[in-house]
């Protein structure tokens, strides 16, 4: 307010001098704990040139940790997104008894550790228990291998699409619809023309969190992968195999390009949010 | 199209809506569903739409049980409360949805449908605001087009919950005006909800007063507004219309 007297001043807002204070605070938290370790990783990843950060990332092992990262997340994300539209869907179109204990259990990844998971997974997929022993006869073993490592990432990423659609859809209501089955669609043709135009920005924002966890997960894939090198080591494995052998360059090549996955879905993210924030009000619970 | 309710109960979990109603609508008639919140009024009206299903008790359409018909097979035109139009469609895809939405062998052809449409437009006086979307309509207008959508479907009668509620008192009285000639011109079987005797009394060929109980919402007198007003034939009706 350029044309206000200089002293005059909205109630809710703090002196000029506090203000500074608290932006410098919030500036240099930001510098310390997030740019600079950023800069670190690129710093240490081209610190022998480009040539040679280019090198360590056309080793097959590293190729291969690439390539299983990006098939995992291309398998569990796709299938967390329909999952997470199923619950979401339930718990917010329908009544029914213990929608409370649901909706705890969508949340129990987040709260349990993902090691545990991991750990979770092997005690029931693993080749001494039923299931497992029958899938290792068969030839396709669970554990330590792609199905294990899929699964793992599917149940620690599970909530991310689930916990973005559940407030947009409940502030939506149901009575589009409603209105949409009294006009005569099918419950299909309802959630296809009705309901998922209604939620497709959020779908989207709760994907792309969901992919940059599925991508970055350790915990639980450690756990459930073997760590077997050149097939089961995804991204975040092989960068800290990698790191704990001194190879720093590779190790450091890899986490910038990890991080550059992850700056991609960041980049996303904004720039949905930019073009369309008033139907993502709804959903910005983080 | 005539309407039997027979002995309708409804209870959600241990709450009871409505205790056992009765009710018979003639063929073409504007009737009002009258009584406060809580008296199940709005239920009664879902149950006929076929959004919710009875615990008890029939319905029937044409002397015909229609209590098993799902809601698609109803073809109530429903208007909602707040109208539920499609926010992301325009007003013309609104009120084609239920065109297009028919099984391919009924379903006109888009040239057809886009004639409907705009004769729709022309019967609720709103023939330019094809293009927009409903976050760019007044109240009124969004009221408007969502009777138009429910017309679209040629429906077999016409269920309307508080349709004025949302409306300022001005906009209010145009529209039951509208809704009069609407009803008038196509004869259909017409059912409102509200909680205005005003309204009710004003606009209805038949008024039937609902009060609610912890034992769930009952009928406590039908019959046409000059009659309810000299006769009113309980306590409540009494209290209600005094109020």
């Amino acid at each position: 307010m350029s044309d206000a007297p200089a002293t005059w001043r909205p109630a809710t807002e703090e002196t000029p001098l506090v203000r500074r204070l608290l932006i410098a605070a919030v500036l240099v938290v930001l510098a310390l704990l997030l740019f600079a370790p950023l800069v670190a990783v690129f710093y240490e990843a081209l610190r022998k040139g480009w040539w040679q950060a280019i090198a360590t990332l056309a080793k097959p092992e590293a190729l291969s940790a690439i390539r299983l990262t990006v098939t995992v997340a291309a398998i569990a994300v796709p299938l967390n997104a329909v999952f997470g539209v199923a619950a979401a869907w339930f718990i917010t179109k329908y009544d029914f008894r213990g929608k409370a204990v649901l909706l705890t259990l969508i949340d129990l990844p987040f709260s349990v550790s993902p090691v545990v998971v991991g750990l979770c997974v092997v005690l029931t997929f693993g080749a001494n228990t039923w299931v497992g022993g029958l899938m290792v006869n068969a030839g396709y073993p669970i554990v330590f291998a792609l199905p294990g490592i899929v699964l793992a990432s599917m149940i620690v990423t599970f909530p991310f699409v689930a916990r973005e659609l559940i407030p947009v859809m409940v502030e939506q209501g149901r009575a589009e619809e409603e209105a949409a089955l009294t006009l005569g669609a099918s419950g299909w043709r309802t959630f296809r023309t009705v309901t998922l135009p209604n939620i497709r920005w959020a779908l989207l924002y709760g994907v792309l969190l969901c992919n940059a966890r599925a991508m970055g997960e350790f915990g639980a894939v450690a756990v459930v992968s073997g760590k077997i090198r050149g097939q089961t080591a995804t991204m975040p494995i092989t960068i800290e195999m990698l790191y704990n052998e001194y190879l720093s360059v590779a190790a450091f090549t890899l986490a910038a390009v990890l991080a550059l996955l992850g700056f991609l879905t960041l980049g996303l993210k904004t720039f949905l949010e930019i073009r369309h924030a008033d139907a993502l009000a709804a959903s910005r619970r983080h | 199209m005539h309407i039997e309710i027979d002995e309708i109960s409804k209870s959600f979990g241990t709450t009871a809506a409505l205790t056992p109603v009765s009710l018979a609508i003639p063929s073409g008639a504007l009737v009002a569903l009258l009584g406060p919140s809580g008296s199940g009024k709005t239920t009664l009206l879902r149950i006929l739409g076929g959004l919710e299903y009875p615990t008890s008790g029939r319905v029937l359409f044409d002397g015909q049980d229609a209590t098993g018909l799902t809601v698609q097979q109803r073809r109530a035109g429903f208007v909602f409360q707040s109208y539920a139009l499609f926010r992301h469609m325009t007003v013309f895809d609104n009120i084609a949805y239920g065109l297009k939405a028919r099984p391919r062998a009924s379903r006109p052809p888009g040239a057809e449908i886009a004639r409907r449409v705009t004769r729709l437009l022309d019967l609720i006086q709103l023939p330019d605001i094809g293009a927009r979307y409903p976050s760019q309509l007044s109240g009124g207008q969004r009221q408007r087009v969502a009777l138009a959508r429910a017309l679209a479907i040629e429906p077999r009668m016409l269920l309307l919950d508080e349709p004025f509620g949302a409306l300022d008192a001005k906009v209010r009285k145009e529209l039951r005006q509208g809704l009069r000639d609407i009803h008038d011109t196509t004869g259909l079987t017409t059912v409102f909800v509200t909680h205005d005797q005003d309204e009710a009394m004003e606009l209805a060929d038949l008024v039937v007063v609902m009060s609610g109980s912890t034992t769930g919402g009952k009928i406590e007198q039908i019959g046409k507004p000059q009659d309810i007003r000299a006769r009113p034939a309980t306590a409540f009706v009494r209290e209600f219309l005094g109020a």
